[in-house]
């Protein structure tokens, strides 16, 4: 029996409207997986953040960057992998802000950590950029 | 504009509407704090928001800060479910001054 089964696989460019048609498969993978619809847009919220920190600060709102989303499923727990080929990100530096510090921004860290399971960078890949995964458990 | 503003009762109410992702963020910043500059009330009408990211809600802290800062009224009004969701994930409901409705803030000064 296979362990993890990809359900899509997403390559896109570091533009913001790009965003958008993310969601939209995103939405469409996590009711294939069977997530409710809590769950679901816990999850592309979360996926939509993570997308957003790559967009801002890993490709610095340059257009021309590559993003790719591998969404999969494995018993017990939806898998979302997030590539960039941007400058390597020191995880220690990555944090929320202190959320009664109320000002713009530093929070989709926060987000994507309330949100979702599991979070963290995995061993950066070859070639370079950046290998973000997300889990969130799922029933079944 | 993406984003129209009323004048109501002394108010400019913003209406945002749809999705206030990154794309679109920019522009409800802008219209948000235009309203403030000319140094009057606003309120921001969120009743038909179906998606907000943090960019979104940065543009509503901004405009927040900014009110406050110049003695300036700066509030929600009718924000929707998906828009509530965020903001208590972020913890911003506390601090956000809220209304359930545009008519339920106007009528307090009736």
């Amino acid at each position: 029996m296979q362990d993890s089964e990809e359900l899509v696989f997403l390559s896109f460019s570091s533009r913001p409207s790009r965003l958008k048609l993310l969601r939209c498969v995103l939405r469409d993978a996590a009711d294939m997986a069977g997530l409710d619809g809590d769950t679901t847009d816990a999850v592309v919220l979360a996926v939509n953040e993570a997308c957003m920190n790559i967009i801002q600060h890993g490709y610095d709102m340059q257009p021309d960057g590559r993003i790719e989303v591998r969404v999969s499923r494995e018993p017990g727990a939806l898998v979302l992998q997030l590539r960039d080929y941007a400058q390597r990100v020191d995880p220690g530096t990555v944090r929320s802000r202190a959320l009664d510090d109320i000002r713009p921004g530093g929070l989709g860290v926060h987000l994507i950590a309330s949100l979702m399971d599991e979070s963290g960078f995995l061993e950066s890949p070859s070639g370079g950029g950046n290998l973000f995964q997300m889990k969130k458990f799922i029933a079944g | 504009m993406a984003f129209p503003v009323e004048d109501k009762q002394g108010f400019q109410v913003v209406l945002l509407n749809g999705e206030v992702d990154l794309s679109r963020s920019p522009d409800a910043r802008k219209v948000i704090l235009k309203s403030l500059k000319k140094m009057r009330n606003v309120l921001v009408d969120l009743s038909a928001v179906e998606y907000i990211d943090s960019s979104g809600v940065a543009s509503l802290v901004e405009g927040f800060q900014y009110a406050r800062s110049n003695n300036l009224e700066f509030g929600l009004v009718g924000v929707s479910e998906a828009a509530m969701n965020v903001l208590r994930l972020a913890r911003l409901d506390q601090v956000f001054p809220v209304y359930a409705s545009l008519e339920e803030r106007l009528a307090a000064d009736a």
